[in-house]
């Protein structure tokens, strides 16, 4: 993007570089040239008093359901309803059909993400083909394909054999496994969190036992492989207190929370509300609490929204049978402010889970407003209030929990390598 | 009272309009005993019972009551698949909503159905008859119209439900019915077949019987599926369950002789529930499928009576003198 974008008199956070500021951002040829003074006129101006500007948000566990299933999300939509969230890059998982296997659909994504050119698409390898969990991946081939990191996801990797392997080899290469915690021989059937509500609702219930067992066997298999493992979307206490231990041990283990693990409770699903179902469920307060605890001691060092978007139809058939997962790119900032209005954790902490933290975790060169650097940019105000309406969700599946909620925080402009993407609710495609 | 657009459950219904509904059934009780068992209270009404999963007393009950108040009843059993239940059963309730019947009587595996419907549908009552291990409340109104002949009122007792708690909309539905009513409940199941948190509906919890049953006024015993038993790792065999928890005559006498013993049906004989038992003067279980067509009986009347407040105020009255005029005319 050639020519000169000035964003003026914001709150400049940049988890990175340690600045937060008000201050002027200058962006040429779409790279960060400036934080402050800067000799030269602007082709552009975008006001940002009052507002927060810091780099684009990465989120680093989405479905973007293509190929396969474009009739739940496709790349396009699920970009566009990336910007419309603050969202620049985004890493995908591979539970495609075909799954994202092999060299070929990992560039098939890539290529047709660069096409979209409104979010970078970083896919996630699937650890064993087609997720059966028996055989391996060419994991170095799906790594030089541009495969960040590997996961199974939708499916955890319950064969204990095979994981210890999956870590073994991963870690000879420096790839880091993405594990979907999750015992199934526990959770068979079952569609919410095990307990009172799972009890008076009489449904079958998942218990924490499900995802702490997984946890706790992978930390296991980690320490004797030395290996890189990450727990996606952490929901429960004792999975929070077993990453906590792993670290404290100096273990390469890491984790990542949704807003709606930290936000929400299992309460939600009463009268079965099949847009409160998800995998791993919504748990009990205390589980949200430790949650909570764990992104504020750093336990949790990513935001990530499990962004899985369904169609109408996988959702409208009773909370047995609907599908798991709901939408959330478009609403992880605002609900994830929360957190700083709550006072857990400083705006630079909260914006470093969705930029800094999974950019290293994951080797990526965005999340920075480092100069020189591509001018990855979400600008946010963040007291302007607004509601959710399923309807208006940019994204195409409407399986949300907040519709109809306020949320408190909204984009207004976010710009991918110093092009407007998303301007006041416009997105420019 | 409030008036009743539905009935999902006993979560729903305060204890005014339980003992109304009780009440009513109650009234309707001699109609089933006439030689000519027909009133015209539903003139006009249609009924469709949609059932997705077997049903034979429960169905034939809900047909009766509704040919028995002069309603059109009509059957539809559904099967379910796997994969297409969903919206095979919304399309199913839609079409037949279409049809604008007055109320539809349904049963189906999945928890929360009813409510589901309910969602998409306007203008038809819908009734559970039964939706997973969630809730079957004309069971536990037809329990209580049982336990009130015997008893006048429940208020005090203690019912011991014994068998697999954690799959059972019975359980759930009489724990419910129980801190609305005032009577206590014991249940009695192996820690296998209870489901989490079961005490914090106010219960007692027993994993051995014959602990429970001194001061049980009313024993419960459920319906054990073999097959889940043993699949599941529920329970070793059939053998060691009615060992441990099937009811027999020498065990119920630590219950004391007013004891009643009670059970939603269909009976295993010989696995929770012995034949000596079964057919002894204690047992109300036969009662139960009588009383069961008043109350199904009663909840038809009860929704498609009045439409205004007003109306559904004078409900009782209404409708028992219309039972009483029915039976007039008939006598």
């Amino acid at each position: 993007m050639s020519g000169t974008l000035l964003i003026k008199n914001g709150h400049i956070i940049d988890p990175a570089n340690g600045i937060d500021k008000t201050a002027d951002l200058w962006i040429e040829d779409g790279k960060v040239v400036a934080v402050g003074n800067h000799s030269g006129a602007a082709d552009k101006t975008i006001d940002a008093t009052e507002k927060i500007v810091c780099p684009g948000l990465i989120d680093m566990h989405v479905h973007l359901r293509e190929p396969g299933q474009e009739w739940k999300e496709d790349i396009e939509s699920g970009s566009r309803a990336a910007v419309a969230g603050g969202v620049t890059s985004m890493c995908c998982m591979p539970n495609t059909g075909p799954h994202i296997d092999h060299a070929g659909i990992v560039r098939q994504i890539i290529e047709r993400a660069r096409q979209v050119n409104l979010c970078n698409v970083h896919p996630i390898g699937a650890v064993t083909k087609n997720l059966e969990g028996k055989e391996l991946t060419e994991m170095r081939e799906l790594s030089r394909a541009g495969c960040v990191a590997f996961s199974d996801d939708g499916m955890p990797i319950w064969h204990a054999g095979v994981m210890r392997k999956a870590l073994e080899y991963s870690s000879s290469f420096g790839y880091m496994v993405i594990q979907h915690a999750e015992e199934p021989t526990l959770t068979k059937g079952g569609c919410i969190n095990e307990g009172w509500i799972s009890t008076q609702l009489g449904v079958t219930g998942m218990p924490v036992e499900g995802e702490d067992s997984m946890i706790a066997r992978d930390i296991m298999l980690t320490r004797r492989a030395k290996a890189f493992y990450h727990v996606a979307h952490i929901s429960s206490k004792g999975g929070v207190e077993l990453v906590r231990a792993a670290q404290a041990e100096g273990l390469s283990v890491t984790t990542e929370a949704a807003p709606h693990h930290f936000a929400l409770t299992e309460e939600e699903v009463l009268g079965f509300n099949v847009d409160a179902k998800m995998s791993p469920p919504l748990r009990t307060e205390e589980d949200r609490l430790a949650v909570i605890e764990g992104l504020r001691d750093g336990t949790i060092e990513v935001i990530a929204t499990d962004h899985a978007p369904h169609h109408e139809d996988d959702k409208r058939c009773g909370l047995s049978c609907a599908a798991f997962g709901i939408v959330g790119l478009e609403t992880m900032l605002p609900v994830s402010l929360d957190l700083v209005r709550a006072g857990v954790l400083t705006m630079s902490d909260m914006l470093a889970k969705m930029t800094s933290n999974p950019a290293s975790l994951l080797g990526l060169e965005s999340g920075t407003l480092s100069l020189g650097s591509e001018a990855d940019v979400t600008i946010f105000d963040p007291e302007a209030t607004w509601t959710v309406d399923r309807e208006a969700l940019v994204s195409k599946g409407k399986n949300t929990p907040w519709h109809g909620k306020q949320m408190t925080g909204q984009v207004t402009h976010t710009i991918k390598a110093g092009r407007i993407v998303f301007e006041n609710g416009t997105i420019h495609g | 009272m409030k008036s009743l657009k539905h009935l999902f459950g006993i979560a729903d219904l305060e204890r005014e309009q339980i003992e109304y509904l009780v009440n009513l059934g109650d009234s309707f009780i001699d109609i089933n005993r006439r030689p000519l068992k027909k009133a015209p209270t539903l003139r006009g009404k249609t009924v469709i019972n949609l059932f997705f999963e077997n049903s034979t007393r429960t169905r034939t009950s809900f047909e009766i009551a509704g040919k028995r108040l002069s309603a059109d009843v009509i059957n539809i059993s559904a099967s379910t698949s796997a994969t297409t239940k969903g919206e095979t059963l919304l399309d199913t309730a839609q079409t037949l909503a279409a049809m604008q019947p007055h109320v539809l009587v349904i049963r189906h595996s999945l928890a929360g159905t009813c409510e589901f419907l309910a969602e998409h549908l306007d203008n038809t009552a819908i009734v559970n008859a039964g939706d997973g291990a969630h809730e079957h409340p004309t069971q536990i109104l037809t329990d209580l119209l049982t336990l009130k002949q015997a008893w006048g009122s429940p208020e005090g007792k203690v019912i011991t439900i014994v068998g697999d708690i954690s799959h059972s909309r019975v359980a759930r539905s009489h724990l419910l019915a129980a801190k609305k009513l005032g009577y206590h409940m014991r249940v009695v199941a192996p820690k296998t077949l209870l489901p989490a948190e079961i005490e914090r509906y106010g219960c007692e919890v027993y994993h051995d019987f014959d602990e429970a049953l001194p001061g049980s006024d009313a024993v419960y015993m459920l319906r054990v599926q073999t097959e889940r038993l043993t699949d599941t790792c529920a329970f070793p065999s059939v053998r060691e369950y009615h060992e441990a928890y099937g009811l027999n005559s020498k065990r119920l006498k630590a219950a004391g002789d007013d004891c009643l013993v009670l059970h939603p049906g269909p009976m295993n004989r010989g696995v929770e529930i012995a034949t000596d038992v079964a057919d002894s003067v204690k047992s109300h279980i036969l009662s139960q499928v009588e009383h069961g067509v008043a109350i199904r009986m009663a909840v038809l009347a009860a929704l498609c009576g009045g439409e205004t407040e007003e109306k559904k105020a004078g409900n009782r009255k209404k409708l028992s003198d219309e039972a009483m005029r029915a039976q007039g005319t008939l006598l």
